[in-house]
Parts: C-alpha cells; structure tokens; sequence
C-alpha cells in the first residue's frame, strides 16, 4: 500500500506515459497519434515538475522565513521541453494538413492503400 | 583575433542559429543560396581551428554568459566533439555548392530562402549536440536539428515525403522524450546536467535502479535517432523522398552525431566502465551483425538507387555499432573511423544519385539504363564511392573496415569477422547492381540524348569521391585522430 500511495505520482506519470506510448503505437488515425505523442510528452513534464519538489517546501522564493524551497531548476527545463513540445506538435499538425490535401485522407492505412495502388 | 579565437565554439553554434532568420526573409532567386554557402564555409573554417587549437592547447572550456560550470551551461571541447563538429561542418560546406542547381530543380521557388532557413537551423542543432557540455542543451540542440530535417524531409517532391517525414517525426519525438526521462531521472539522483560534473558523481549512485533505467532510457532513445537495427525503420523513407540535398547532408551528419552522441554517454557520462556491467555492448553487437545482414540484403531487392543507398546506410551504422559493441580501444577507433568515412562515401554516392535525378528525374533502375556512357564523370564518382562502400583497399572504406576486423579478431569474435567478409560481399551484390544497370543495360531512347551533369554538381561529387581514395591511401590523420578521440572517451582502459 505504500509503495502505491507514497509514489502515487509516479504511478500517475507511468499511467500516462503508457496510455500516450500505446496510442501512438496501436491507432492509425494521425491526428490520435499526435494527441498520443502530446499525453506522452506531458508525462514527463510531470516526471521532472514531481521530482523537484522538496517535502514541505515552499515556492522557490528569496525572503526571509522561507528556507525549504521546491527545486526551480526542473521547472525551467521543463518550459523549455514545453516550447519544444507545441513546436513539435505545430510541426506535426501541419503535416497532416498536407498529408490530408495530398491523399484526402488522414487514416495511415488508406494512405498505404492510396500509394500502392498508383 | 584572439577575442575571437576566445569564443569560436560559441560562433559555430550562433552564426548559423542567427544566420537561419537571415535567410528566411531574404528575396528569392541566389541570394538566399549565397548566404547560406557564406555561413557554411565560415563554420567549416571554424570547426577547422577548433579541432587545431584543440590538438594543440588541450581542452577548451567555454562558459556561456559568463556563469561557471557546473551552474552555467559549458561547451567543452575535447577531440572527439572537435572532430565530429569538422566533419558536420565540413560535409556541410561541401554539400552547399552543390545545393544550387539541386535545389533549384527540386524545391518551389518560394520555398527556397524558407529550404535554406531549415538547412542552417540542422547544422546549428547538429553543431550545438557536439558542442555542448550539458545534458539537458544536447536535448535542446537535438530537438532544433530534429524538427527542422522532418520539415526539410517533407519539402520533397513526392506526397510519400509528407508521410515520410511524419513518420520521421512520431519515431524521432519519441527517441527525444526517451532521452528526456533519462536525463530527468539521472539528474533526480545526482542534482546536476553538467557532463563533466555527472561523470564524477554518477559512480557514487551506480547501484541505484533509476541510474540504471535513466541509462537505458538515454541509450535507447539516441538508439532511435541513430537508426541503429530494429529502431531503423524511419530511415528509408526519410532518405528516399527527401531532396537530394537533404538526403546528402543527413546521411552524412545526422546519424553521425547520433552516434557521437551515444559515445558520449557510454563512455563519458557514465564512466568506470558502468556499461560493461550492463548488457548494452552484447546488444550493439547482435544489432549491429542484424543490422550488416538483413540490411544489406534488403539493398539488393530495391528497385530505387536512393532507398538502395538508404538500406545501405542502415547496414554501414551497423558495422558502428559492432565497433562500439567489442568495447575495446580498437573498436571505438574502427567505429569513429567508420563515421568518418561513411560520411564521404555516402555523400559522394548521393551527390552522383542526386546528378542523375538532375538529368533524368528519377533513380529507379530502371529508368537508369545505360547513363554511365552518357555521364561518365558522374558515374566515376559512383564506381569510386561503391568501391569504398565495399571495402577494396585504397579507399576509405577499407581502412575503417581493417580496423574494425582488427577489433574483431583481438576478441577472437570469430562471428563477427565473418559478418563484416559477408557485409562486403553483399555489398558487391548492390553495389554491381547500379553498376550493372548504369553501364550494361543498353540506353533508352528518351536517355540516348543526355548530357553529364552540369559543374556545380561533379565538382563537389568528385572532391568527395578523391577524399575517398586521399583518405584510402593517407590513414595518418585519419586513424590519429579517431585514435586519440578514442583515448579522450577513456575507451582504452576497457
């Protein structure tokens, strides 16, 4: 029970990181496997927000009174994994757009079926 | 001068990152081109002194913005990354000259300033991985040479381009985040990203489960981006449809820092040899044998030059990883010396591809027949680079490939040395292929009436195709750098 309560934000990552892996893997549809890529992504955002803090820690601020502070050095990597995340997904929804104008479909099989089919 | 010399390693990351914008808003027609071959020459020129003033003076340590290492980010600079940096910079620069005509065939006129924005941000990333002391910055830079090849790669002129680099781009996000968690979890226990600062406090935490899953993590996700056997299966498909020039400059750049990159944390971020008390060496060297076989023989049944040189590739990263794998001095040599030479056979073999689809369109076989009598300049640089790609001695390719048998025989891995025999003889099989398809098969009617390939595209072609042989015959510089590279990876105590 403790080792499921006591880490229950780790369990909390592992659940999304698989749920985002699984769905980038098994649907064919490339607008899902974005949105799975993306609840893979925000996995690990959590990962590294969960392993900053620091046990009955404050906001990382300087005055007087607060001494136990959260690590704010994971906070800042993870904006900038942020950043590299929405770039990423932009990137990716503006393939499918063309992908979409290409072949008009956005099914990974039709789109097999579509190339061999030439 | 010497302020200058001061800050060279920062200059090769931050002209090309400033100079992409640049380039972007640029009027259409050359300049944009003339830009871009300006920056790549001032890197090569850079990357040049870098790797002199290293040799020379030792390691460079350069504190961004002035805040100390291990607080502040530090690109440090040792032979290794100096030497990969070179060749990035150097193919990059090579390949420029070539770009015009290519580029101006394959690309939409209004994409062009936009194409050659793209380029610059790849070699900013791509230098930035090398340069860098951090951790987490490598991620960063990984990211920025990433997302711009999957736009380069989508720029091609076949609709299979757009899913091509979609592909590309789902399997390399996830190599990224796998790296990512690593970093997340090793920095958990050590509270640190600096390189040099993990390598002293990682051994104390050696025993801990996260340090061991965080390593996985990290080796399989630059596995992905290296398109190290089974992770490959993006590759084919990004070489095949993206524009010749793309496919010229990450053939020979980008899996090249991907492996870089994996060198650095077998050997340097995690040292005392942690990686020998993991199974990750038996892995390199069962997928680097897979790798050389079942890719070598998917070679064969291609029916397109361009994926036939991409299975190839696919093959040649796996001799890399059977270097890596006999973890032994000789064969981290072998395998840096691979990646240097690879990186000039795989260019000069795309370069003289990318001159025939210039002239003819395409590279399937057979739409090919009989055009080595027509461009006999282009297919000398073919049978040149094919050579190398087999391994005959006097060209690159065979010193990298006697190195990596002398790796193999030390172990007395009697398997692998028969693999790397087999590796080349199936590499004669498709290699005689295009041969026998460019100079056999008699011509066509529509190919009768072709001329060679214009200047701008031999020139570069044969100046690779030389460095082939140059590099066949002289091995000093060569194998003294991958040697002394390997000593810096401290690959000689194993």
């Amino acid at each position: 029970m403790e080792v499921v309560l006591g880490h229950y934000n780790y369990w909390v990552v592992i659940f999304l990181m698989m749920t985002g892996f699984y769905t980038v893997i098994s649907r064919g549809n490339l607008v899902k496997k974005i949105i799975g890529l993306n609840i893979f992504q925000v996995s690990v955002f959590i990962l590294y927000i969960s392993i900053s803090t620091v046990e009955n820690g404050t906001t990382p601020i300087l005055k007087e009174g607060f001494e136990v502070y959260s690590n704010p050095l994971p906070h800042v990597l993870i904006l900038t994994a942020i950043v590299v995340g929405v770039a990423t997904t932009a990137l990716a929804l503006a393939l499918v757009v063309r992908i979409k104008e290409a072949y008009g479909t956005i099914e990974e099989d039709e789109i097999h079926q579509r190339d061999h089919s030439l | 001068m010497s302020g200058l010399q001061g800050h060279l390693s920062l200059l090769l990351v931050v002209i090309p990152l400033i100079a992409a914008p640049i380039v972007a808003v640029l009027p259409r027609g050359r300049l944009p081109w003339a830009g871009t071959l300006l920056v790549t020459a001032v890197c090569a020129v850079l990357a040049g002194m870098q790797l002199w003033s290293v040799v020379h003076d030792g390691v460079i340590s350069y504190e961004l913005g002035g805040w100390a290492p291990p607080w502040g980010i530090e690109y440090r600079i040792d032979a290794v990354n100096a030497f990969v940096a070179l060749i990035v910079a150097g193919i990059a620069a090579i390949t420029l000259p070539y770009a015009l005509l290519s580029v101006e065939k394959e690309i939409p006129e209004e994409q062009v300033p936009l194409f050659y924005a793209s380029f610059l941000l790849c070699l900013c990333g791509l230098l930035g991985i090398t340069q860098t002391g951090d951790i987490f910055n490598v991620f960063v830079f990984l990211e920025i040479s990433s997302l711009s090849s999957y736009a380069l790669v989508s720029l091609g002129r076949k609709r299979q381009a757009l899913t091509s680099a979609y592909q590309y781009l789902v399997m390399g996000t996830i190599g990224a985040t796998f790296f990512l968690i690593g970093v997340g979890l090793i920095y958990s226990q050590t509270g640190t990203l600096n390189i040099a600062d993990l390598a002293e406090r990682l051994p104390a935490v050696f025993d801990h489960k996260t340090v061991h899953t965080g390593f996985a993590f990290i080796v399989v996700g630059v596995a992905l981006k290296l398109a190290l056997f089974p992770l490959h299966l993006w590759l084919p498909n990004a070489y095949t449809y993206a524009p010749t020039v793309v496919t010229i400059f990450l053939a020979a750049t980008a899996t090249k820092v991907a492996l870089y990159l994996m060198l650095r944390v077998l050997f340097t971020v995690f040292p005392n040899n942690f990686a020998l008390g993991t199974p990750t060496f038996d892995l390199f060297v069962i997928s680097g044998i897979a790798a050389i076989l079942i890719a070598s023989v998917y070679a064969i049944y291609q029916m397109d030059v361009k994926r036939l040189l991409a299975y190839s590739s696919v093959a040649q990263i796996g001799y890399m990883a059977l270097g890596i794998g006999f973890a032994s001095a000789m064969g981290v040599t072998a395998a840096l010396l691979h990646l240097f030479n690879h990186a000039l056979m795989k260019g000069a073999l795309f370069m003289a591809v990318g001159a025939i689809i210039y002239r003819v369109g395409s590279c399937r076989m057979d739409n090919i027949h009989g055009l080595g009598r027509r461009m006999p300049w282009t297919f000398g640089a073919i049978i040149i680079g094919g050579l190398s790609l087999v391994g005959v001695p006097g060209t690159a390719g065979f010193v990298s490939k006697w190195y990596l048998i002398l790796a193999a025989l030390e172990q007395q891995a009697w398997i692998s040395v028969a693999v790397i025999l087999a590796g080349s003889l199936l590499a004669v099989v498709y290699v005689g292929k295009i041969i026998e398809a460019l100079y056999f098969k008699p011509a066509s009617e529509a190919n009768q009436s072709l001329k060679e390939a214009p200047l701008l595209l031999v020139i570069p072609t044969w100046v690779l195709a030389l460095s082939n042989l140059y590099f066949g015959l002289n091995t000093e510089l060569t194998v003294g750098v991958a040697e002394r590279a390997a000593e810096v990876l401290g690959a000689t105590g194993l």
